[in-house]
């Protein structure tokens, strides 16, 4: 029972991790309708400034980390008008909007790699490394302010997109793009919030995901999970991606601990499984509102 | 336009009239780079240099080249399921991994000669091709790209939960320790003067050219055609009696195989299988090389698999991040200046050029056009 509820944490604290990065992805889908493939390769490069803040800079771990996020808020709102918007829309050029991220996946992961080399670096837990026992089972400091990061987005967003005039014409954009610009949404601009919010989120993700040390291949197992999370819960909800990440982080953990068939090596067989089972019975996901075409 | 309908009769026009005529009158400035006959004087010439490359060049730059061919299958593969078909895959490394140690299996466990073992491995992925196109069915555009991603990731866990078959991330090899028959799989046969990677090279460009003609020659087919309407419009293709599903499943499984006999001859070239070769990274490379060559052409996969594989060579070796990073941001910018890529861009440099010497005949001032009608 003790165990039961270690990995129910361990994984609800994984969890937290993927749905920030699943929530990172869910706003750059609703405002532009692309699939970020980069999300992952960029949140580890935002991670790797907050680490030379922290090192090298001499800033507290927390301070490095809100100026990690402004810099990745601008850098990606950058990326988003000058390299991502002339190629199209996910409508009028899906393969060139898939290989567009494709290719700042891969400028990403290695710029960080050949600015910081590939050595593995230190870094400080967010919340430090001690453990508080609940119920018998020892849980870690890191898995429950993971959590509470994760409150924090979900209150921060849902008061951004519901109760301010930006997330107002955010959503507005992401509902009806043209009948927004008629209106005089500056549709443009909100693209780019929505990357840079998106980066920003990515951003936290990265820097609570590091377990022991930072380096290049940090992201791209989260990746992968954030997918699963993102279309558990459907790629247009941000409850959604929450939900989702929480359920994807259980049962990771769960089905690695109790079912020997799957075990540690296969530990990525039940995100797959979620994405296709989802795909395939509720396209939409739990939370996604099915879309209505005309043909 | 009354009369158009009465004057034809119900015989139809002859052949010599309305039909094709044996050579086709072909003018500069024609959409494609050049006429059929000169593309296949020109097709003829690259094979025929192709065959000199054991002769010319060293032992590691063969063996790149050889690479660079089964790679090129794999991108073919893709080609056929993403750039002709619209179904976005990035995750054929899986597909090409399975070809790999399908025939590895085969050949080290089952003793099978080779070509019996690139023929298990090209029945292999392509059932495993058929069982992923029918989720695909549901799937579509982005979605089925971040589930394709996802098998791409999940192939090497496989692989290490089933280590004592594959090696786990030891991967396995051909040891002199095998039989003879299993150690000389890939071998030159008796008698022949060729180098082992020369031969390889060879058997490996035959395998190329053979899938590349078959690919040309299907997509210029009826099928062909009906796999392009499906990309550019399902609901008209369904419509003019394209049976969708059968098409694009039949279309991923086939584009399964051709990554897998890809992975196959890998294998042959190696005599190694290995975990680390078929990780995420492949799969992305394998759907650069198709969009960097230019996808939905013929030999656009071809020209992608040899750049991709060959611009490191060309960039300082040194920092290998650096030329990564490169790479990348040329693919984001060859999406802004030339989505068709190398292919794509060659024709748009020839349409300038023939509009430059032979105009075309729109482009002359319209003399009387007050009469046209509106529309």
């Amino acid at each position: 029972m003790t165990e039961l509820l270690q990995y129910t944490f361990l994984g609800l604290g994984k969890g937290a991790v993927y749905a920030s990065l699943a929530l990172a992805l869910v706003i750059v889908y609703r405002t532009t309708g692309i699939v970020n493939f980069a999300q992952g390769e960029m949140a580890l490069f935002s991670t790797y400034i907050t680490w030379w803040l922290w090192s090298e800079q001499g800033l507290g771990v927390v301070l490095a980390l809100v100026v990690s996020m402004a810099v990745s808020f601008v850098g990606a709102a950058l990326v988003e008008r000058f390299l991502v918007r002339p190629v199209g829309t996910a409508k009028t050029n899906p393969l060139g909007v898939v290989i567009v991220t494709v290719g700042l996946f891969l400028t990403f992961g290695a710029l960080a790699v050949w600015i910081w080399g590939a050595q593995g670096k230190t870094f400080p837990a967010l919340f430090g490394d001690g453990a508080m026992s609940i119920l018998g089972a020892s849980v870690k400091h890191q898995t429950l302010g993971s959590l509470g990061v994760l409150a924090v987005e979900v209150v921060l967003l849902w008061v951004l997109f519901q109760r301010t005039k930006i997330g107002l014409a955010m959503r507005a954009v992401a509902s009806n793009t043209d009948s927004a610009a008629l209106v005089g949404v500056p549709v443009g601009r909100m693209l780019m919030i929505g990357w840079g919010l998106a980066a920003a989120l990515g951003a936290v993700a990265g820097t609570l995901a590091v377990e022991t040390a930072l380096d290049g291949s940090l992201m791209l197992v989260p990746l992968i999970y954030a997918f699963a999370a993102a279309t558990l819960g459907g790629f247009d909800s941000p409850v959604g991606a929450v939900v989702g990440g929480l359920i994807v982080g259980l049962t990771a953990e769960l089905s690695a601990a109790y079912i020997d068939w799957i075990g540690q090596d296969l530990r990525m067989l039940p995100a797959f499984l979620l994405i296709l089972v989802v795909l395939l019975v509720r396209p939409q996901g739990l939370f996604g509102k099915a879309e209505v075409t005309r043909v | 336009m009354s009369d158009v309908a009465t004057d034809t009769g119900p015989e139809r026009p002859t052949p010599a009239a309305g039909g094709r005529p044996l050579w086709p009158r072909w003018r500069f400035g024609s959409r494609s780079v050049a006429p059929g006959p000169v593309k296949a004087v020109i097709a003829v010439a690259v094979v025929g240099y192709l065959f000199t490359i054991p002769q010319t060049f060293g032992r590691t730059d063969v063996n790149r080249f050889s690479l660079i061919m089964c790679l090129a299958l794999a991108a073919l593969g893709v080609n056929l399921l993403t750039g002709f078909n619209g179904q976005i895959s990035v995750g054929h490394g899986a597909f090409y991994g399975v070809g790999a140690y399908t025939a590895f299996l085969l050949v080290a466990d089952q003793e099978w000669p080779f070509w019996a073992a690139a023929a298990g491995a090209a029945v292999v992925t392509f059932a495993l091709g058929l069982l992923v196109g029918l989720p695909a069915l549901r799937i579509r555009g982005l979605y089925l790209a971040v589930v394709t991603l996802a098998l791409a990731a999940l192939f090497p866990q496989v692989l290490k939960r089933f280590g004592d078959l594959t090696g786990g991330s030891q991967g396995r090899q051909i040891t002199r320790q095998e039989t003879p028959e299993v150690y000389d799989f890939n071998r030159p046969p008796e008698g022949s003067d060729l180098a082992p990677d020369q031969w390889r090279f060879y058997v490996i460009l035959i395998v190329t050219v053979i899938a590349f003609v078959l690919v040309r020659n299907l997509v210029r087919s009826r099928v062909g055609r009906a796999l392009i309407a499906t990309r550019d419009n399902e609901t008209a293709a369904e419509v003019v009696g394209v049976p969708l599903a059968r098409m694009k499943v039949v279309t991923f499984g086939l584009s399964a195989m051709l990554a897998g006999i890809g992975g196959a001859m890998q294998t042959y070239l190696e005599g190694s299988v290995n975990p680390s070769k078929f990780e995420i990274s492949l799969s992305i490379e394998i759907l650069v090389m198709v969009v960097v060559g230019g996808a939905a052409t013929i030999i656009g996969p071809a020209i992608g698999a040899f750049l991709v594989v060959e611009l490191p060579e060309w960039l300082p070796s040194d920092t290998p991040q650096a030329s990564l990073v490169l790479f990348g941001l040329l693919l984001v910018l060859l999406m802004r200046v030339a989505p068709g890529g190398v292919v794509g861009l060659s024709r748009q440099l020839w349409a300038k050029v023939a509009r430059r010497v032979n105009p075309p005949p729109g482009a002359r001032p319209v003399v009387a056009s007050g009469g046209s009608p509106p529309d």
